[in-house]
């Protein structure tokens, strides 16, 4: 190997590790607050990503259906318990959001001919039908267990995966689809040639983490939702509601994941089920920084980038299993340094 | 207490952990503007109350009203939405996060109602605890446990609550502090805030109260002005003791 393969292969591991560093923070925050360890995170990834495909091909992608789908199954039992609780005045708020937005998504992708927007628009577009999944999905398969178990909380993130994987097969089919590159343009450094797609990634990762950073630390609502991670009941008892807090931990994590499904759409292809792959590596990553640092678990994930990019060249075959195995000494030096410390509940 | 408003009424309430039953039909009174105490020995049921009042826990038979009003089974956001703040045993502070911070949050209900007055309100705060005020940069984790105490108390007058709700205030702290948390209990009945204070320190709990309840076993066993219990024989020898030892 030589320094200029050496620096391809870093770059290309900083590309991946920058989407895996964002995809591992959003696990850590699930996490944090929620105790969900969220597997469904990489279909978002694909969802992010297949939409914007859809828009370009001019097609009308699926995840219009599932919104509008799931929007009208949560204003059901939303509308049902608030009348059932005599809350009449909430009906307002629930059915804005989860029947009268969908039906605006829907005129937005019909009327107007989203395959001839901008490429912002696009993507602004495609995160708009994506993104509020997050909370919905909240909504129907994790609010109602906020009190269960971790187990318990896993096992029922492993249905909701299986379940919307096999939702994109349906709404998006076997094909991949790959999208246009953001930038065409490409920078010679020395002797490495950097691509614009490239620093596209990186840019918009580290933008995107300051701007999630500068939401925890500047805003009270994010301050709001690290309060929840570090003392549940001390939360509520400020009136900070579980329910808000796991809604607004998904949509985020919904906006991260498809978020970084539209930056790596233009470098590889993407299939309904790449996802997965792609939120297990971030997964690598959290479980570097325990589930419970960020900055450890963003740099954990840019280790699996580079150590994922460098072990292709050298054991292209094995790529996956070093990258995993990655895991168990990881998870031996934790046991030995960490201190157990009982959650003060 | 015929004359002073009832801020808070409990009625009859029966609270279950499965199928042993910690609350047994007790009821109590809180007038508005006033310091009602619940004194009784470890297991008696005072932290079930608390929990039970505020909506962290569901009650299995009886009625709690606030300012009138039936809450049946209000969760803990609504109670906060209507003025009631509890500061647990336990202080639940957010201990990674500065004292400022954990003011902030304590004005969210606040903010989320369109209220954007916490600086103001944490200034009023900090005159009431000037030592919070030096220690704002600080993280609530590193604070001892007298100013825990105080930055839990600050945090839910951070809200501006109506009616307060201490459970054990003295845990666990130096006789001098305990002076000083009473001495702010005091303070906040005179600005107007009414407070159902749970204690095991029953002399400090009755000297700054005016009506107590002795809570044994998930019963009342006893109630009155807290000048009268203060004499009544029985209160003196279980809880007081001969002689003031405590």
């Amino acid at each position: 190997m030589d320094l200029q393969i050496a620096l391809l292969l870093g770059q290309d591991g900083i590309t991946n590790g920058a989407i895996y560093a964002l995809l591992s923070l959003a696990l850590v925050l699930v996490f944090a607050v929620t105790r969900v360890i969220f597997i469904p995170q990489g279909e978002f990834v694909a969802f992010g990503a297949l939409t914007l495909a859809s828009f370009q091909a001019g097609k009308t992608p699926g995840t219009l259906w599932l919104l509008i789908g799931a929007g009208v199954v949560v204003a059901l039992v939303d509308v049902t318990l608030a009348l059932r609780s005599g809350m009449p005045k909430r009906i307002l708020r629930i059915v804005g959001w989860n029947l009268v937005y969908p039906a605006v998504a829907a005129a937005v992708v019909f009327l107007l001919k989203p395959s001839e927007f901008p490429l912002l628009a696009q993507i602004v577009l495609a995160l708009a039908l994506v993104v509020p999944l997050g909370p919905m999905i909240y909504r129907l398969a994790f609010q109602p267990l906020a009190e269960a178990s971790v187990l318990v909380l896993l096992i029922v993130a492993v249905a909701v995966h299986l379940a919307l994987v096999g939702l994109g097969l349906l709404f998006f089919g076997a094909e991949g689809s790959r999208t246009p590159a953001f930038s065409d343009a490409s920078f010679n450094l020395g002797p490495v040639t950097v691509s614009g797609q490239t620093l596209w990634v990186v840019g918009a990762s580290l933008l995107l983490i300051v701007v999630l950073f500068a939401f925890f630390e500047r805003t009270i609502y994010g301050k709001a939702l690290r309060a929840t991670a570090m003392n549940r009941t001390g939360a509520r008892l400020m009136g900070i509601s579980t329910v808000m807090a796991g809604k607004l931990s998904f949509l985020l994590a919904a906006l991260i994941g498809a978020f970084s499904g539209i930056l790596i759409a233009p470098i590889t292809t993407v299939y309904y089920d790449t996802g997965f792959l792609i939120g297990l590596k971030g997964f690598v990553g959290a479980i570097v920084g325990g589930l419970a640092s960020y900055p450890i678990a963003a740099a954990g994930a840019v280790l699996v980038g580079l150590l994922e990019s460098f072990s292709s060249f050298w054991a292209s075959a094995f790529k996956e299993v070093i990258v995993f195995t990655l895991i168990i000494p990881v998870l031996v030096w934790r046991s030995l340094t960490t201190r157990h410390v009982e959650e003060d509940e | 207490m015929a004359e002073v408003k009832t801020i808070l009424e409990v009625e009859d309430l029966c609270v279950a952990y499965g199928k042993v039953e910690a609350l047994h039909h007790a009821s109590i009174k809180v007038g508005e503007g006033q310091i009602v105490t619940v004194i009784g020995p470890n297991g008696a049921g005072k932290t079930t109350m608390l929990c039970s009042i505020m909506g962290l826990l569901p009650h299995t038979g009886g009625a709690i009203r606030f300012l009138g009003q039936e809450l049946g089974d209000a969760e803990v956001e609504q109670m906060v939405a209507l003025g009631i703040n509890l500061v647990p045993e336990s202080r639940a502070l957010f201990g990674e996060m500065s004292v400022g911070d954990n003011l902030l949050l304590g004005a969210f209900m606040r903010h989320r109602a369109g209220h954007r007055d916490h600086e103001q309100t944490m200034e009023e705060v900090f005159r009431i605890f000037p030592r919070l005020k030096e220690r704002r940069e600080q993280h609530a984790g590193t604070l001892s446990g007298g100013e825990r105490q105080m930055l839990a108390l600050a945090r839910a007058l951070m809200a501006k609550p109506k009616l307060l709700l201490l459970d054990e205030p003295s845990l666990g702290l130096a006789p001098l502090i305990v002076r000083e948390i009473f001495r702010v209990i005091a303070d906040l009945k005179k600005s107007g805030v009414s407070i159902l204070l749970v204690e095991q320190n029953a002399r400090a709990a009755l000297q700054v109260a005016d009506y107590a309840y002795v809570l044994e076993t998930g019963e009342i066993a006893l109630e009155g002005a807290s000048d009268q219990l203060i004499d009544d024989p029985k209160v003196v020898e279980s809880y007081l003791g001969l002689g003031g030892k405590h």
